[in-house]
């Protein structure tokens, strides 16, 4: 048996799979600058000496962790909505979940990049008269952000890949895409090898970017955190 | 609003058939993705053109593609190229594994990597063959730097594992959806589901902490 | 008249007492030099004044003021007193000039030029004019501990703090930092010392501390304790210096 490639009713389709990327990009971009932000806070609260304030910035960051992005999806999606009554569109879920997600790994990339400061950083810029806030604002949190860029760049791929998620809950991202030509067009072979390849693309060339960029970090003498 | 969980525990039966299938293609997985990438690990290391460019190949494939597109390409499309019809386990199997194959290669070869050279030539001076050194020598040693690596990817194929649902794969979350659906309790079912996957999880993440810290510790 | 009062300082790491109730009292124009073996708690006196690691017990008076613990009067202290370290602490990610503009503008909230003459000053006062555009990664050690100096001096500390200040640089490289101290000495400035550099304690110093077992063991000028040791252990202390010569 061998079998004919058609690529011409996928290529006819162009627009919703244009349509399908973008929504892709729309959600991780919303997700990674709320994560970023959001990330940031956490990491603050968990370093936080007050019980009050760690302890509940690192439930969030644990539980995130540990469980599956698909059943935290399911949950935002499907469970919240009724607890707190209101509606909940795909979207909405989607860039709930994955905010809150993302920020957790942020929290412990941020974290980690925190305390991969010397303690004499501190020192001298308490030395000065610097608040802790001023301190970590001025001082720390600089030299700290500039170590964290590969495994930023590192989780913003992996928050690519995890968006495709949201097709399961019926978001027009790309992979959605895929699903609805394969069923218009009965060509499903050539519908998810291009879109796996336009995922592979894409996911490639952000990985050679983060790549260089870490290699230049390290030539100018900078050290990174995992 | 009130939780009502006894229409979740009214359907155990469902949950420990979730559970089953949720273990079933973790362990698949799990010895599948991990072998394979041992292989394929091996072949990045090797300074054979024959074994580095295809194996490179596939790393960077399987690591800049998201599993739920691999996942889906071998339930709707690889059959149309195939004889026979694949499962939805054989298809999600398929997906996890390489992807997880595809990423510890990368600790295997991280691993072997960070070797002392001087190992090598410990094992060679006393006369051992390439296989031998790094079977007897090498890899025993990169393993215990590896552990936590490979077990935080033990986690993630956990994790997805959950994909298996969107082929239709009995497992933990299908069960969850099913049983939302058939009881209209989707905010007991979901957590429930969501409570099980963290207290499985919980402690192999907390295992792996340890281990890093007594990592870090030796060194 | 006493700028700064100690009364009663206690530190503890664990079950190891490294102040055991330490008193001082520092008067205007006072340049005080601190010796001790190692261990012997002289950097944890030095940190405890300003407060950079908390002592278990005791007061710290400024100006007839006692200090408490709140981090609004914490801060207020750091400003009145300059810090030196060992290891400089500057900060990599700012220019020398930026190092020394940092406390005006983040803590004074000094406006930009203001600041930027302010630290051309102070730059200008260590020899270092010429290097305010560096950053601290092209700088030798001795560069950057005079850096050090003019952040601390630009804050105009009322008691200036040096935390073994030549003890992480190369040999030929300590001569400029003591240059740089010894003309602060020479400006009546009061200053806490601690060092390994007996002859340039005997110099500069008005009073002489010998530390040991978290307490002051014995004191006087320089004279006094440097060349005419009563106690048995400065003696042996002194001793051991054999590069000492006066």
């Amino acid at each position: 048996m061998t079998y004919t490639w058609d690529f011409a009713p996928v290529v006819a389709n162009w627009d919703l799979l244009a349509e399908g990327l973008l929504n892709t990009l729309k959600v991780t971009g919303t997700a990674l600058s709320c994560g970023l932000a959001l990330g940031l806070v956490l990491a603050l609260m968990r370093l936080s000496r007050h019980r009050l304030t760690s302890w509940p910035a690192g439930f969030v960051i644990e539980v995130f962790r540990t469980t599956p992005p698909l059943v935290q999806l399911f949950w935002f999606f499907f469970a919240l909505p009724l607890l707190v009554g209101i509606e909940m569109t795909p979207f909405m879920a989607a860039a709930v979940t994955f905010s809150i997600q993302s920020a957790a790994f942020f929290a412990e990339v941020f974290r980690a990049g925190i305390q991969s400061v010397e303690r004499g950083q501190w020192d001298g810029a308490r030395a000065i008269g610097m608040t802790y806030a001023q301190a970590m604002q001025r001082i720390v949190l600089p030299q700290a952000v500039k170590r964290m860029i590969p495994a930023f760049m590192e989780r913003a791929i992996e928050l690519m890949k995890t968006t495709t998620l949201v097709a399961t809950i019926s978001y027009a991202d790309l992979l959605f895409a895929a699903n609805e030509i394969s069923q218009k067009t009965f060509r499903p072979l050539e519908t998810y090898t291009v879109v796996a390849l336009v995922y592979f693309v894409l996911i490639f060339l952000a990985s050679l970017l983060a790549r260089q960029l870490e290699l230049r970090l390290a030539r100018s003498g900078e050290s990174t955190v995992r | 609003m009130r939780w009502d969980f006894a229409s979740v525990f009214d359907n155990t039966d469902a949950l420990l058939v979730g559970a089953a299938g949720t273990l079933r293609i973790f362990a698949i997985c799990l010895v599948l993705g991990l072998s394979l990438g041992l292989v394929v690990g091996l072949g990045r290391y090797a300074r054979s053109r024959w074994a580095y460019v295809p194996a490179t190949i596939f790393v960077e494939f399987f690591r800049n593609t998201p599993v739920l597109v691999q996942i889906l390409w071998f339930y709707f499309a690889l059959p149309i190229l195939l004889p026979f019809s694949i499962s939805p386990l054989a298809a999600a199997s398929l997906g996890i594994s390489l992807n997880s194959a595809a990423f510890s290669a990368e600790i295997y070869r991280g691993g072997i990597q960070s070797i002392d050279r001087g190992q090598w030539d410990g094992a060679r001076a006393i006369g051992m063959s390439w296989a031998q050194a790094m079977r007897r020598i090498i890899l025993p040693q990169a393993l215990k730097r590896m552990t936590p690596a490979l077990t935080n990817r033990a986690i993630e194929i956990f994790k997805m594992s959950t994909l298996a649902s969107a082929v239709a794969y009995v497992e933990l979350l299908q069960q969850g959806k099913l049983i939302a659906s058939l009881n209209f309790n989707p905010i007991e079912a979901y957590t429930a589901v969501a409570v099980i996957f963290f207290v499985f999880l919980w402690p192999l993440v907390q295992f792996t902490y340890l281990l890093e810290r007594r990592l870090r510790r030796d060194e | 008249m006493t700028l700064l009062r100690v009364e009663g300082l206690t530190k503890r790491y664990g079950a190891t007492d490294v102040l055991r109730g330490v008193d001082l009292d520092v008067d205007h124009g006072e340049r005080i030099a601190i010796l001790g073996a190692s261990g012997s708690g002289k950097s944890t006196l030095l940190r405890c004044l300003n407060f950079m690691e908390m002592p278990d017990a005791g007061t710290v008076t400024l100006d007839g003021q006692a200090i408490g613990r709140r981090e609004s009067e914490l801060v207020k202290l750091r400003q009145r007193i300059g810090m030196v370290f060992q290891q400089f602490n500057l900060f990599p990610h700012m220019t020398a000039i930026g190092n020394v503009m940092e406390g005006l503008r983040t803590v004074r909230r000094f406006g930009k030029a203001k600041a930027r003459a302010r630290a051309e000053t102070e730059l200008a006062r260590v020899g270092l004019a010429d290097k305010a555009e560096t950053y601290p990664a092209h700088l030798s050690g001795g560069q950057k501990q005079r850096v050090a100096i003019a952040r601390a001096l630009a804050m105009d500390p009322e008691l200036l703090l040096f935390d073994e200040p030549t003890s992480a640089l190369d040999p030929e490289l300590v001569g400029e930092v003591l240059t740089v101290i010894r003309s602060l000495a020479e400006e009546g400035r009061t200053m806490l010392l601690v060092t390994h550099e007996l002859g340039f304690a005997y110099h500069v110093a008005t009073r002489v501390i010998f530390l040991a077992d978290g307490t002051i063991h014995e004191q006087g000028t320089p004279d006094e304790v440097l060349k005419r040791p009563r106690k048995e252990r400065t003696q042996s202390f002194l001793a051991r210096h054999k590069e000492f010569s006066l």
